[in-house]
């Protein structure tokens, strides 16, 4: 456990050596708010609420959930592909700790620099510049950061997925695109699930995505209410486990199959 | 004329180059492709939820959406200098650039060429028909004329911001990311400005020219009257802005003392 928790710090570490390119990143974060706020101001027009979201509750959906992505968002679907076509991956793969557990606790450390000096300064300016309606009651705020945490897992076991396809494509990088793809649509960041046609959201429905940005995003808005965060959050947690079955069981196909060349 | 047949001998090579991995060339345009239906897909669904926006229907937007794409794609194929900063200057490259007989922008041109960028032309233009069919759309004789001469104004109106802003290296060699700033400052221009405060739509026009690249133009062929006069006014625009990028980046030239010791 204590090596796992020296990943995070070290990660947290790195990151905290590169502070200045945050800055940048919250202002082209909000740029992008700012643009789907007018956007978003222009679908409503005259309308009062859209699919059960009010106008000011869209706003407030569009900050948390690029604020969020800050915190959820990782890489190590790439370090991964990169690790193995460089060949290190061998000797990651007799050091004494779980590779995929390091490449997640390298996540969590970025996520949480991230969290601390992206998302939460991101947030109080996108606050200040638009109007956006912050959760009143405490309890929101904690089911808010437990659907958040969910979230982080559940992108990065898709990460990891995505990753381990690299021992046997050798050149994912299509892959690794096309998934970003998707999880920018399905996931809820650019458009909450609620308001794709009716077809649409039942595929979703049995695909893991909206865990990662619409459950959040949706508490956090007041969206969901009672009974539906219980099940969103629920919903969050089934996904968590069941994606370890094909974790687990692609790491063993691709253990088998890795060839090392040189030495 | 030399710098014509500079031009097609650095196409030539870059042909040769890109077609040895034709797999990653594929790849690429599908992800190209895939991040046009993103937003595509944004847009019909949003309409799903209303009839217009600020005045503006489906199609019509969906019309301006693929007009973007190809000045856009112009835009990226030849000026594809976001890191010049940090490929040309902080590595010196920029000296070597100097010795080379023609224009040193143009020089930097040639080598950062990515043609298949220019895939987003057909993407853009097959949106255009769409739209415009659905919009029964009637074209003059002369309209063809217009919408190339449109496009060039909005690619250059784009190169110009990024071209101005590539000659900041030549004062500061710091790391800055205005690049990747003004990439996502230039979707705005995607929409109608209209949807924008009056402060945004002063910006978008006449310091960061992005609305010459989407709406203004593609106003005309919607036949949008009264944005009639900013859609004329898309090449002049394009070629002052052009121009004025092309003086500081000059000016910045003289200024460049290189990175090595």
């Amino acid at each position: 456990m204590e090596k796992y928790l020296e990943m995070i710090r070290m990660r947290f570490l790195m990151m905290l050596a590169y502070r200045t390119d945050y800055y940048t990143g919250i202002l082209i974060y909000s740029i992008n708010i700012g643009a789907y706020y007018f956007l978003w101001n222009a679908i409503y027009g005259e309308k009062s609420s859209i699919e059960g979201l009010t106008s000011i509750q869209m706003t407030t959906y569009v900050a948390i959930a690029w604020m969020a992505r800050a915190f959820y968002f990782n890489n190590i679907d790439r370090e991964i592909a990169l690790e193995i076509k460089e060949g290190k991956v061998a000797i990651e793969l007799i050091r004494p700790y779980n590779y995929l557990g390091m490449k997640t606790m390298q996540g969590l450390g970025e996520g949480i620099f991230r969290f601390f000096f992206f998302s939460v300064p991101g947030m109080i300016l996108v606050a200040l510049i638009f109007p956006i309606q912050v959760p009143h009651h405490p309890a929101s705020w904690g089911l808010f950061g437990l659907s958040l945490l969910l979230s982080f897992i559940i992108n990065t076991q898709i990460n990891l997925l995505t990753g381990i396809t690299a021992f046997f494509f050798y050149n994912n990088a299509g892959l690794i695109r096309a998934k970003r793809v998707i999880i920018d649509l399905f996931s809820g960041l650019i458009l909450p699930i609620s308001f794709y046609p009716f077809w649409a959201q039942d595929i979703m429905k049995y695909l893991p995505f909206q865990g990662i940005s619409y459950i959040p995003s949706m508490i956090f808005t007041n969206g969901f209410t009672g009974g539906e965060i219980v099940y969103a959050l629920l919903q969050q947690s089934v996904w968590v486990l069941v994606l370890l079955v094909p974790i687990r069981l692609l790491w063993t196909a691709a253990k088998k199959q890795l060839i090392i060349q040189g030495g | 004329m030399f710098y014509v047949t500079m031009f097609f001998q650095y196409m030539s090579q870059y042909m040769k180059t890109r077609l040895e991995y034709r797999a990653d060339l594929v790849v690429e345009m599908i992800s190209d492709l895939l991040n046009q239906t993103v937003n595509l897909v944004f847009i019909l669904v949003v309409f799903g939820h209303t009839q217009f926006l600020s005045g503006w229907s489906r199609d019509e937007i969906i019309f301006i959406y693929g007009f973007f794409l190809i000045p856009f794609a112009l835009f990226s194929s030849f000026f594809n200098i976001w890191d010049f900063n940090e490929r040309y200057i902080v590595k010196g490259e920029m000296d070597r650039i100097l010795t080379r007989p023609i224009h040193s922008l143009f020089q930097v041109i040639l080598e950062r060429m990515e043609l298949e960028s220019l895939f987003g032309v057909v993407t853009g233009l097959v949106i255009v028909m769409y739209a415009g069919t659905s919009l029964n759309l009637s074209i003059n004789w002369y309209d063809p004329f217009l919408f190339i001469l449109f496009a060039i104004g909005g690619a250059l109106a784009y190169a110009a911001i990024f071209i101005a802003i590539a000659s900041i290296g030549f004062w500061s060699d710091a790391k800055t990311s205005i690049m990747p700033m003004m990439y996502n400052i230039g979707n705005y221009g995607r929409y109608p400005v209209d949807i924008y405060n009056k402060v945004i739509r002063f910006l978008l026009t006449w310091v960061l020219p992005f609305a010459f690249v989407g709406v203004y133009p593609a106003a005309y062929f919607l036949g949008k009257k009264e944005w009639y006069a900013f859609s004329f006014a898309t090449p002049l625009i394009g070629i002052i802005f052009f121009m004025l990028a092309i003086l500081i980046w000059n000016k910045g030239v003289r200024k460049y003392r290189g990175a090595g010791n």
